[in-house]
């Protein structure tokens, strides 16, 4: 006899607590590493909120070196803001026919080599479409948006937003990059998802009658839409994050205007920008504020995206 | 490098420990007399034996310096094989911060410790020593004109946008008997801090700023607040990269990077009321017509003199006075002694201009506070 039932027994143990302790410990890592940062990067920032107050969330100066010195984010929060918003907004309805494209409609020798392709571009590194952004993109964008600039002069709202263009460089500019960025990231998430939508649903709603977009939004749906919120908000935390990417394209002039074709300066982009030269610990002190600050809003964005997921989850399959 | 200049480096080395070698013979101690002739004489007293010197030198500061730090570096491993020496970069701010806690040897700085924050460093005292000088170019791209003349007004009139049109009379009044297109001034500047933007905006505030009765508002510093619609590129060669591809275009770019990237530079006008051209020999003079203080900091920019060129960026190398290792002192003395003696031959091949002597001397006589 090999082992007694005793001996089984006590290997079962000793791999469930080596088991246990495994997961236990990835847990708590991922615990203490986050407690970690908030810590440094609070307890680094402090200085700038002694000297601004919240001031520093609502100045939109920021000048190191007048006199006195001015340490002003929210330029840099606001451009954060519109560029990702920017950029969600043009790659989700992308993304989304890219993936029901290649899950429902594409033929079937067409599919495999856009899954291909789309996967081949989420892992181009970032710094590569900042350098296309500026050396190809952001000049052969000044004629088209001088074009759309010139369409909406003088009407309400569109012509804010659409106004004067100042160069190639803006937040129009660094919205597009990010949306191509982001675009592959939301596509493949959004198709393995949609991908594991029951056979037998889809099949009964056809059976029903139901067209294929009937299908879809009846079946498909339903069924995916946590899963679609939860990659449009990974490819919102990427877009809001980005750094190289944008600040190569974002124009680097801190800037508040309802006009996308201004330049404008994002939070991660003048972080990076600003880090080396750096030479007053105030400065250096505001910088890690504004990772802060980026921090907060990755985590509000996170915890919105949640609610969004289990809200939108209940209510659409309550409906089916 | 090449095996020529290898060989004349160890001869001008061998020179120089015979002529250390006779100053000992007198009174190598007490004597800071500076010797008479070659630019690669050291004052009695700083004698260094490069091939004794073992060990490892680690640093970081400002990256402006860095290409001429590299080449002596690359140079010295050749009169010093025990001593390895790095250099990081990452930006002034970055070596302050690293030489205050006490994480590197020795920091590279483009701009002077604020006087509060001098208490700060672990090391305690500290000593600048000034190791090299550049040109910081007006480059422009402007279709049909090669040659152009501005006067620091006219420059804070276009960084600040106050001038839109190449053909403005301000510009013209700098220019007689020069054609002017009517095409649109776009402006180039930084988009990181930089020590090129601190020194080009101390001289125009030196030169136009409130306190000269001029017109230039912004300060100085390495990051300024520039107008709206001006034109941020990254590092010089992102603004020579502005410059080289708009048409009309007008920045502020190192010389080295000017010279790479083929730019066009302007003329422009020193205290003395001359057109000057961005030249190393231009710079140099700049540093004679410049006041030292006594602790060796100094602004080069905006100097006395007829051939001085008015924005140039000096550099210096910061190291604690005191040092708890008299083995790591040596080194650093040694490298610092290199970069003032045989350094210097090699700056003006990588575009930065030598300390002017009397500068240099006293520099090499600051190398003998860092003790142990």
């Amino acid at each position: 006899m090999a082992l007694s039932i005793a001996d089984l027994r006590t290997k079962k143990q000793f791999a469930d607590r080596l088991f246990r302790g495994t997961t236990l410990a990835g847990g708590a890592a991922i615990l203490v590493i986050l407690t970690l940062i908030a810590w440094t990067v609070t307890d680094k920032s402090s200085l700038v909120f002694k000297s601004e107050g919240l001031n520093f969330f609502t100045e939109r100066r920021f000048a190191p070196s007048a006199t006195p010195a001015v340490y002003g984010a929210l330029s840099f929060i606001f451009g954060t803001a519109v560029t990702a918003l920017l950029a969600i907004i043009i790659a989700v309805p992308i993304s989304l026919g890219l993936a029901l494209f290649t899950t429902h409609v594409a033929p079937g020798w067409l599919k495999r080599p856009l899954v291909a392709l789309t996967d081949v571009v989420a892992v181009v590194p970032s710094v590569v479409f900042g350098l296309w952004g500026i050396i190809y993109l952001a000049p052969k964008l000044v004629g088209p948006f001088q074009t759309v600039s010139g369409w909406f002069h003088g009407v309400p709202v569109l012509g804010s937003l659409f106004g004067q263009v100042s160069a190639g460089r803006t937040f129009m500019t660094a919205g597009l990059i990010l949306a191509v960025m982001i675009t592959p990231i939301i596509t493949s998430i959004t198709r393995e998802v949609i991908e594991t939508c029951p056979e037998a649903d889809q099949d009964g709603a056809l059976a029903l009658g139901a067209t294929r977009w009937e299908m879809i939004r009846g079946a498909v749906m339903p069924h995916s839409i946590g899963g679609i919120v939860g990659a449009v908000m990974l490819g919102l935390g990427r877009a809001m994050g980005e750094t190289i990417a944008a600040a190569l394209v974002i124009g680097s002039s801190p800037a508040l205007t309802a006009n996308l074709f201004s330049s404008g300066d994002s939070l991660p982009s003048v972080i990076a920008l600003q880090w080396g030269e750096a030479t007053s610990d105030v400065k250096r002190s505001a910088l890690i504020a504004m990772g802060l600050t980026l921090f907060l809003m990755t985590l509000v964005v996170n915890f919105a995206a949640t609610a969004v997921v289990s809200r939108s989850m209940k209510r659409m399959q309550g409906v089916s | 490098m090449n095996t020529s200049s290898r060989r004349s480096v160890a001869i001008v080395g061998a020179m120089t420990l015979s002529l250390i070698a006779a100053a000992c013979g007198s009174d190598a101690k007490t004597a800071t007399t500076p010797v008479p002739g070659a630019a690669t004489t050291v004052p009695a007293g700083t004698a260094v034996d490069y091939k004794a010197l073992k060990g490892k030198l680690v640093s970081s500061g400002a990256t402006f310096p860095k290409s001429f730090y590299d080449e002596a570096i690359a140079n010295l491993a050749t009169a010093a094989p025990g001593l390895t020496v790095e250099y990081g970069g990452g930006g002034s701010g970055k070596g302050r911060s690293d030489l205050q806690e006490q994480v590197v040897d020795f920091a590279g700085t483009d701009g002077i410790v604020k006087t509060e924050d001098v208490a700060k460093f672990k090391g305690g005292q500290f000593v600048y020593v000034p190791t090299v000088l550049a040109p910081i170019t007006i480059s422009y791209n402007l279709k049909g004109v090669s040659k152009l003349q501005l006067s620091p007004a006219t420059l804070a009139a276009i960084f600040q946008l106050q001038i839109t049109k190449w053909s403005d009379p301000l510009i013209a009044a700098d220019n007689p008997g020069v054609t002017l297109p009517g095409t649109a001034i776009v402006v180039a500047r930084r988009s990181d801090g930089s020590g090129t933007t601190e020194n080009f905006t101390k001289f125009l505030k030196a030169a136009v700023g409130p306190d000269a009765g001029g017109t230039w508002k912004l300060a100085s510093g390495s990051t300024v607040e520039w107008p709206a619609g001006t034109q941020a590129g990254d590092g010089n060669s992102g603004v020579a990269q502005i410059v080289t591809s708009t048409d009309g275009a007008i920045g502020y770019v190192d010389l080295s990077d000017a010279k790479a990237n083929k730019l066009t530079f302007a003329a422009v006008k020193n205290k003395a009321g001359k057109f000057v051209l961005p030249t190393l020999e231009a710079t140099s003079a700049a540093a004679n017509g410049t006041k030292i203080n006594d602790d060796l900091t100094f602004f080069v920019g905006w100097a006395d003199g007829d051939a001085s060129y008015p924005i140039a960026a000096q550099t210096w190398i910061i190291a604690s006075a005191k040092q708890a290792d008299p083995v790591k002192a040596e080194n650093i003395r040694g490298f610092l002694t290199y970069l003032l003696t045989e350094g210097q031959k090699l700056a003006p091949s990588v575009d930065y201009a030598p300390l002017p002597d009397d500068l240099r001397q006293k520099a090499i006589a600051n190398i003998a506070k860092i003790g142990s």
